[in-house]
């Protein structure tokens, strides 16, 4: 992807590149460290419909919340020359035995050989999660294992 | 009443009045520029109420605005950004100049104030104001559009020529003989070069002796130096407010950005008391004669800087709607102009009216330009919508 780099002498600096519907998204990059997205117009490209002021937090998490499917692919490409083991993001859902309840209990491990490397939640990523992670629901799980394993995973998530 | 009684009293009135007007503007957008100058106009010789006991410390700190004004100007940018700035709109700077220089310096000589004169006022209607665009087109959401670096890169050029400019001026107007002038003008231009060339290669030794984690002591050096500094430069007729800019760019790095944080409320403060203490030195009486002048500059020069901003833009391949927002976030003219004003009358050599004539025009342009910058685009699109039809109508 070929990103623009263009100082804005005085302010800071703009990356930004054009995405297939023909708009340009990107950020502005203040010198203070201050960061806004934005998102030009449609009909006309040189201006811009919308140019949000993001705090380092929000910036953090909208990165994530972008990143995730990237991560789990990523994850999928390293595994590729491990045959049998792959990546999948499971839900915990609002009716999921384990909402409110730690890692450690669901027995994930024993139960079906999957690992789960990794929580999304609100946007933040927590990675190797210990066995005291308390589960909320609308958390996604990121889980390494074989598709048999990832199958009995996800019953168990949803089941119990 | 003691003497220091009243000027504490003047001056607590005058800058709680200057605050409430500077909230009225910030209400409607607008710049509190004119506002700070009105204020001028109504306390000082010639308003409603003469204010004159805060008149010494009102000269002194509008000084020390200037100083500042143009320090944090110089902190916004570094040296290889004013470098890559002029190679990249040197075009465009100089048809920025002659554009709109030429109408001051034609109404100048008109009304027969000499070249003196004449180049003082093509300074005022050439130099657009950087803190009113910059703020537009931030509050305008403008910062990500492909024209912005475009108006950026005039703005960096403009503020460059005035570190050439102000020498030049202080020069004419201390009315040296042609050989000394060109002396002092010699080392005027000397000097800038020397600390241009510092700033590229050395900056951060320059930075590293006004640095400190200590806020206190960080910012007694910085505002040190910077008065050393602009003071050495104006014995040297560079003028007080170049020392100050080359100062600014010379500073570089994280020790730029701490800078910049510290000193900007002082120079809003301080830079409030120049407006004020410029409005104070006009009599507003002098404005109605000039004001069908400023009126007719302030015509002219919208249209030559959107031309100018127009041209800049097509030139990058920016269509039509994007070269007219182009022109018209370049309209502003504000605290430069001023400076440049306020320079010719204290040095004296210019006529009385330049101050009157000056302000109405700064009034109009700092009202006018974020206006232009908001309207620009319905007024474009009406103009687009109007011809539209009548091309497709069989």
């Amino acid at each position: 992807m070929n990103v623009d780099v263009t100082a804005l002498p005085g302010i800071g600096v703009r990356k930004d590149f054009e995405v297939r519907s023909g708009r340009r998204i990107g950020v502005v990059a203040h010198r203070d460290g201050d960061i806004d997205l934005i998102v030009s117009k449609l009909e006309d490209p040189d201006a811009c419909a919308a140019q949000i002021p993001l705090s380092i937090d929000e910036a953090a998490v909208l990165a994530n919340l972008l990143g995730a499917p990237q991560l789990v692919s990523k994850l999928n490409d390293e595994h590729s020359d491990l045959p049998g083991i792959t990546t999948r993001q499971l839900p915990i859902a609002d009716e999921s035995p384990y909402e409110g309840r730690t890692l450690g209990e669901t027995a994930m491990r024993t139960r079906t050989k999957v690992s789960i490397v990794a929580v999304m939640r609100a946007g933040q990523l927590h990675p190797s999660p210990g066995p005291d992670f308390t589960f909320t629901s609308g958390d996604v799980l990121v889980v390494v294992g074989t598709p048999d394993g990832l199958d009995a995973a996800a019953k168990i998530l949803t089941h119990g | 009443m003691t003497e220091t009684a009243l000027a504490l009293i003047e001056l607590g009135a005058i800058l709680f009045a200057l605050g409430t007007f500077g909230r009225l503007a910030g209400r409607f957008g607008m710049s509190p520029i004119p506002l700070y100058l009105i204020g001028g106009l109504a306390f000082g010789e010639g308003g409603f109420i003469s204010l004159s006991a805060a008149n010494e410390f009102g000269h002194v700190a509008g000084e020390i605005g200037v100083v500042l004004l143009l320090l944090l100007l110089g902190l916004e940018y570094t040296a290889p950004e004013l470098m890559t700035g002029l190679r990249r709109s040197w075009a465009a700077g100089l048809v920025d100049i002659v554009a709109n220089a030429t109408p001051g310096v034609v109404v100048a000589l008109i009304l027969g104030w000499g070249a003196v004169g004449a180049v003082t006022m093509g300074g005022v209607t050439y130099i657009s104001s950087s803190g009113i665009v910059a703020k537009v087109l931030n509050d305008l959401g403008r910062l990500g559009n492909r024209e912005t670096p475009v108006i950026l890169s005039i703005l960096v050029f403009e503020d460059l020529a005035m570190a050439v400019y102000l020498p030049i001026l202080t020069t004419i107007l201390a009315g040296l003989s042609f050989a000394s002038g060109a002396k002092s003008l010699a080392i005027a231009l000397t000097a800038i070069t020397v600390v241009l060339v510092v700033a590229l290669r050395y900056g951060r030794y320059v930075s590293a002796i006004v640095d400190s984690s200590d806020r206190e002591v960080f910012l007694l050096k910085l505002l040190g130096a910077a008065l050393l500094v602009a003071g050495v430069a104006s014995a040297l007729n560079v003028s007080a407010a170049v020392g100050a800019f080359l100062l600014g760019i010379a500073i570089s790095g994280s020790t730029a950005h701490e800078a910049a944080k510290l000193l900007e409320p002082l120079r809003d403060l301080f830079a409030a008391i120049f407006f004020v203490a410029f409005g104070l030195t006009t009599d507003p009486r002098a404005i109605p004669p000039v004001l069908g002048w400023a009126v007719a500059l302030a015509v002219v020069t919208v249209l030559t800087k959107v031309g100018t901003g127009w041209w800049a833009a097509k030139r990058q391949g920016i269509r039509p709607m994007g070269r007219a927002r182009a022109g018209a976030a370049l309209v502003a003219r504000g605290e430069f102009s001023i400076v440049i004003a306020g320079l010719a009358v204290t040095m004296g050599g210019v006529d009385g009216d330049l101050a009157a004539l000056a302000s109405a025009y700064v009034l109009l342009m700092a009202i006018l330009g974020p206006i232009a910058a908001r309207v620009v685009e319905p007024a474009v699109g009406l103009v687009q919508r109007r011809w539209k039809p009548a091309a497709v109508t069989p």
